[in-house]
Parts: C-alpha cells; structure tokens; sequence
C-alpha cells in the first residue's frame, strides 16, 4: 500500500488554536527517541480521517494526534519529546 | 483561540484556466506575514461544513486578503471556489496562521524561494510584501510549473521593476516557443546556477506539492544549505509541478 502524502505541521496551526493559547508550531522540539532537534513545524503530518497524525521527520516516532469529534477535540501527546516554547527574548 | 471571521469575495482574477485568486474583504483582519496562511471553512445549508488550508498570497492591505485557489478535479472546495463563489458571497476564514513559514520583512539576509505549482503563492506574497516594504534583501526565486499557460501571477512575479528580485521558470511538460530551455524538471545544477551560493547564507523557503519539496529541500541541503535555514511547506498531492 502507498504511504498517504503528509505535509508539514504547519497545518496544524489552526486546529491547535482552538485548544492552546500559544502558537505551537514556532516551538523547538527534540524527539525522545532519535535525538532529531528542530521545529514543531517541521513534523510530518498525515490528515486521517477525523483528525491529523503528526510524527518525528527523521525517526517517523509518532508525536502527537488530534481528533474532531461533533462535540470534542481530542488530543494525544503521546510522549516522545519535548518542545520549548519561547516567552521571552 | 484564533477566531473565525466572515470574509466577503470582493473581485475574483483569473490566474489561469484552472487557478483564480480570490480578493476577501476581513473586516478587522489583524495583518499577516507574508508565508502565512488561512483555514477557509464553507458551511452548506443542512450545516455541513468543510476545511482546507490556503496560503495567503498577498502582500499586507487593510481588511484585504488574496487566496489563489488551484482547482483540483473532484475536490470537494476548489470547484466551488473557482468556478462558483461570486462576488458578495461568504465564507469564514481564520488565520493568519503559521509562525514558522514566514518571511520576516526587516531581514536583510538574501532569500532563495522555491515554488512548485500552485506553491509558488505564499512566495508571492514574500516577493509582494518585499515590494511594499522597499526591502534590500536580495530574492531569487525559481518556479516549477507545467506549461506557459499554467503560470501564476504573470506579470506581477518578475517583473523587471523589481530591482533585487531575479526569477527563473522552469516548465516541466512545454515550454514556450523559442525557449532554450526545454520542457524538464528543475534540477540540482539549476538550484545551484539560480539561487545563492550556500556561503551567503540565504533563507531558503520551499513549497509545493511533498514530492517536489521533498526533493528541492535534499538539493539546497546537497548544495551544502544549512538545514536549519531551509524551511518547507508540503502540501500533499497535486498542485500542477
């Protein structure tokens, strides 16, 4: 089976809004697992059905879900890494 | 929360047979920067909704905001936008959208855009806030699309009053009459002749469809850019390369 075509996390910049009150997408991120450093921005993200898949670009760890339901937004961090997000110069 | 306003089409403008930008009036749009873009949300009448992404492609303009639409054949949102939304008619955008793919416009650092189809609009709204601002920083922008006819922005994008901003086309099915170049991918040697040298230390900013911005971003990086300056937006399959 072909793999479905992801695109970046950037995507996820809309969806995120409804639930974190931070821009998500600009934070720095290191993976747990492969040890890859970059940005939120740069995870691949597959759109699912219902909802996105985002994982590492490198080590293809699964980073993060978010699902729409009709009355719910769902969200599994999973693990994997952390992200830094800036609040100062 | 980034809240869903109404956006009214104020003009639309053929880009191409299958491409129309579409002018949106956002009363109290906040501004944007150029590379960012917005979720459009179209609610049918039984309440059925549906989402897409759109890069804005227009420089910053009051409540004004410029979306091209590429038709994608069987979609389920570029038909109507293209071929059905009319002047007056609404949708709810939010936005803007995405702090990473942007082009901050106090930079001096020269830029290399890469665009594959319909990729080529949030570049666009670089090289237009470029304009707006009177930037100095140094473009060069390189263009995959398919044919002469496909081309967006003709006469905007490259036009020689843009002092600093150099474009080179590269038609991937046919090229125009009398061309040197003939109809080809965009390869490394071309990336390497038309955008900067990596010692110069541009930002390099890729878009398009995932395989063509899979393979332009191993270039830059082949040509010894830096990673971390080259920033990418895929968006899926399609997209006229």
């Amino acid at each position: 089976m072909r793999e479905p075509e992801h695109v970046d996390a950037n995507v996820l910049a809309g969806p995120l809004s409804e639930i974190l009150s931070v821009d998500l997408t600009t934070a720095e991120r290191h993976c747990a697992v492969c040890g890859a450093e970059g940005v939120f921005a740069e995870l691949h993200v597959v759109a699912d059905g219902p909802g996105w898949v985002a994982s590492c670009p490198r080590c293809r760890t699964l980073v993060l879900r978010l699902v729409r339901t009709a009355d719910s937004l769902w969200l599994d961090l999973g693990g994997s890494g952390t992200v830094r997000i800036r609040t100062g110069p | 929360m980034v809240a869903w306003r109404p956006a009214t089409l104020v003009a639309g403008r053929w880009e191409s047979d299958s491409a129309r930008t579409l002018v949106l009036d956002v009363p109290d749009w906040p501004g944007h920067r150029a590379g960012q873009h917005v979720d459009v949300r179209l609610t049918a009448e039984d309440g059925y909704t549906a989402e897409r992404s759109y890069s804005i492609a227009s420089a910053q303009d009051g409540d004004h905001i410029e979306l091209t639409v590429q038709r994608v054949a069987e979609g389920e949102v570029s038909p109507y936008l293209v071929d059905v939304f009319a002047p007056g008619d609404r949708v709810e955008v939010r936005g803007p959208l995405g702090g990473w793919f942007v082009w901050d416009a106090k930079a001096p650092d020269p830029v290399v855009l890469v665009g594959g189809g319909s990729g080529i609009a949030p570049l666009t709204a670089m090289v237009r806030e470029r304009r707006r601002v009177g930037s100095p920083a140094l473009f060069r922008v390189l263009y995959s699309v398919r044919t002469p006819q496909d081309r967006l922005y003709r006469g905007d994008l490259g036009s020689p009053s843009d002092g600093g901003v150099d474009l080179f086309v590269a038609y991937t099915r046919r090229a125009p009459d009398g061309a040197t170049r003939g109809p080809g991918r965009l390869g490394v040697a071309e990336v390497n002749t038309h955008g900067f040298p990596a010692d110069v230390a541009p930002t390099c900013y890729v878009c398009g469809p995932t395989g063509f911005v899979e393979t332009m971003a191993d270039a830059l990086v082949a040509l010894g850019h830096d990673p971390r300056r080259v920033r990418t937006e895929r968006f899926g399959s399609g997209g006229g390369t």
